[in-house]
């Protein structure tokens, strides 16, 4: 494949100024496909939406890469009770920052792929949560989503269609659970996010105890796309298991940091070196966390020849995550940063579970004493037990996202933290 | 004691968020926002007059307000700079500016300066990675790409009064 990443043009964050005014969004074709879909309810049937959204192979773009439309078709048959779509704007995972770059250049991108979702999926109400940190971004989506119902695309009987859907903003408050969609909802019904026992699955009973999808917010800014240059095209764009655009959000010690818009599947080392303008100060590269803090770690070495999407990365001994990508120098201390990120997951842990919200405790009371040179040998095996006791044992995925950067940063980069270790003397009584 | 009150036009605005939810209990978090805003925190006091406004036990309000680390249960600092020392801006240099402004305003983190001026707290990841180090003011405006001297600049003009611009940051490649 000869893709030249020079000329790629963004299709999801175009390049058009004032992209983020309706008018402007309009007279470049917004809201094209969603009139489309209304005005030929026949050839455009809630099901048949479902089926290209299902055939263009979008995954999820919050973490977990489900197929989007895959989920969409597990919705019951209408009932006639309310049934709603929660968009997940909560980006708590560290390393992660790209769906900001949606609500502020392109929100009406994300409002008319949810809507075409409610349609696809006979939604009453669209809650979009976004976390509370992003009060100038939540303004804008405000704003926006005004803008769209002064424009006649939301609300009751939209555009003659006899479809009806609302859309409305719910502010997050400053914990990293609630982007776990069960705890989303938890959120969204004004309760502390402690995540659900699955099942029931939101989409049997979800918000208020009625069926709910919750989809990443990027994964719906896909949607118009898919439906304007169709299911086929939209699945040659990138890897083949994992296709679409896709927003990187790279941070740490490259060049030029920032949100880059690219199909999926780059190559790591073509990102790092020539789109990030290579590593800062000359340095070389010692690690990379490809998706998210909770993605393992990979070394220098492993990252050769590896693309950003989930097959290459499952290969390497990684996941894509959010495509939040975390590169780190040869100066980086493995130990310092596992502690710090082991803290950060002892803060969010919602208490529910006693594997997590102990386990959580211990991994990083453990990782300051190897930290500040107090380690001994043997803590190294009990962290990795304490993450066997960790893992698959809880209600929700956090206590994983927190013992696998334990797992995989001590056994990829051994020798840091062995060394650390070693450099404790203890007398003998 | 509860001296807090919402005036009438607040409960109007009460009454349109709670129309937005199926039950009015999920009014509690935008409830809990508002009041913040208006009163600079949600002590227990303000929590009773939430739980009190929109129907609820008190247990329910104080449990949701102590859940979230954005709402304030204590009375701050006019200004709380949010210092992000999480994963990228750990890397990137983030502790470091904690450690500047703790020894600029002759406080630690956590702590608010004798003028009530500004409170200093080192907190986890804001989503500005790429952006690194970043602090946020307030739970409003980010300032982004954070140096000592910047912050020296941030907070002169704080203590004018005058909070710094939202910077946007476009797609790396949509720049000009």
């Amino acid at each position: 494949m000869s893709f030249d990443w020079k000329t790629y043009q963004p299709m999801l964050i175009p390049n058009i100024p004032d992209f983020h005014k309706i008018e402007v969004y309009e007279k470049n074709g917004g809201y094209e496909q969603l009139t489309k879909i209304l005005k030929n309810q026949t050839e455009f049937s809630p099901e048949a939406v479902t089926t290209i959204v299902k055939n263009s192979g979008l995954r999820g773009r919050g973490g977990a890469g489900f197929n989007t439309g895959l989920k969409w078709s597990f919705m019951p048959k209408p009932d006639g009770g309310p049934r709603y779509l929660a968009a997940n704007g909560d980006e708590s995972e560290p390393g992660t920052f790209k769906d900001r770059t949606i609500f502020e250049f392109n929100p009406h991108s994300f409002i008319e792929g949810a809507i075409i979702a409610a349609y696809a999926m006979r939604i009453d109400a669209v809650y979009v949560y976004i976390r509370g940190e992003y009060r100038s971004w939540i303004k804008m989506m405000e704003k926006a989503i005004d803008d769209a119902y002064k424009a006649g695309y939301l609300g009751k009987n939209i555009k003659g269609s006899g479809f009806s859907t609302e859309m409305y903003v719910h502010s997050g408050a400053g914990a990293y659970i609630c982007g776990e969609e069960s705890s989303l909802m938890e959120s969204l019904e004004g309760k502390r996010g402690y995540p659900r026992v699955k099942p029931p699955f939101p989409a049997q009973k979800g918000l208020w105890g009625r069926p709910t999808t919750i989809n990443n917010i990027e994964s719906l800014a896909n949607v118009p796309l898919i439906l304007r240059i169709g299911a086929e095209a939209y699945a040659a764009i990138g890897a083949k298991n994992h296709p679409g655009p896709l927003l990187y959000g790279i941070s740490g010690h490259v060049n030029r940091p920032g949100v880059y818009e690219f199909p999926s599947g780059m190559s790591i080392e073509t990102l790092i070196n020539e789109v990030c303008g290579g590593m800062r100060n000359g340095k070389k590269l010692k690690a990379v966390i490809p998706g998210g803090s909770s993605t393992p770690p990979l070394r220098a070495d492993q990252v050769v020849g590896v693309t950003m999407d989930s097959d290459s990365l499952r290969t390497a001994g990684s996941m894509l995550g959010t495509a939040g990508m975390v590169i780190m120098d040869e100066d980086t201390d493995m130990v310092d940063v596992l502690t710090r990120i082991s803290h950060f997951y002892h803060h969010e842990s919602c208490g529910q579970c006693t594997p997590c919200r102990e386990g959580t405790g211990w991994l990083e009371k453990t990782l300051k004493k190897i930290n500040r040179g107090d380690g001994e040998m043997r803590d190294l095996d009990l962290l990795l037990d304490i993450c066997t006791q960790m893992e698959g044992r809880t209600i929700c995925a956090l206590a994983d996202a927190a013992a696998w950067p334990v797992r995989y940063t001590i056994t990829r980069f051994k020798e840091d933290f062995e060394a650390r270790c070693k450099q404790t003397v203890y007398a003998l009584a | 004691m509860n001296t807090y009150a919402f005036t009438s036009e607040e409960l109007a605005e009460i009454e349109r968020i709670k129309a937005k939810y199926p039950h009015h209990q999920a009014a509690v978090m935008p409830v809990l926002w508002m009041a913040q805003d208006k009163f600079g925190h949600v002590d227990v006091d303000v929590q009773r007059l939430v739980a009190a406004t929109i129907d609820l036990p008190e247990s329910h309000v104080h449990g949701v307000a102590t859940f979230y680390t954005q709402y304030f249960k204590e009375k701050q600092g006019k200004y709380v700079l949010d210092v992000c020392t999480c994963l990228s801006c750990h890397i990137g240099g983030g502790v470091e500016m904690l450690n500047y402004l703790e020894e600029k305003l002759g406080i630690k983190d956590g702590e608010t300066t004798a003028d009530g001026k500004f409170t200093v707290k080192g907190v986890e990841c804001l989503g500005a990675c790429g952006y690194a180090p970043m602090m946020q003011i307030t739970n409003d405006v980010f300032v982004n790409h954070l140096t000592k001297e910047k912050l020296d600049t941030v907070i002169d003009s704080l203590k004018k009064d005058v909070l710094p611009e939202f910077e946007p940051v476009p797609l790396v490649q949509n720049r000009p």
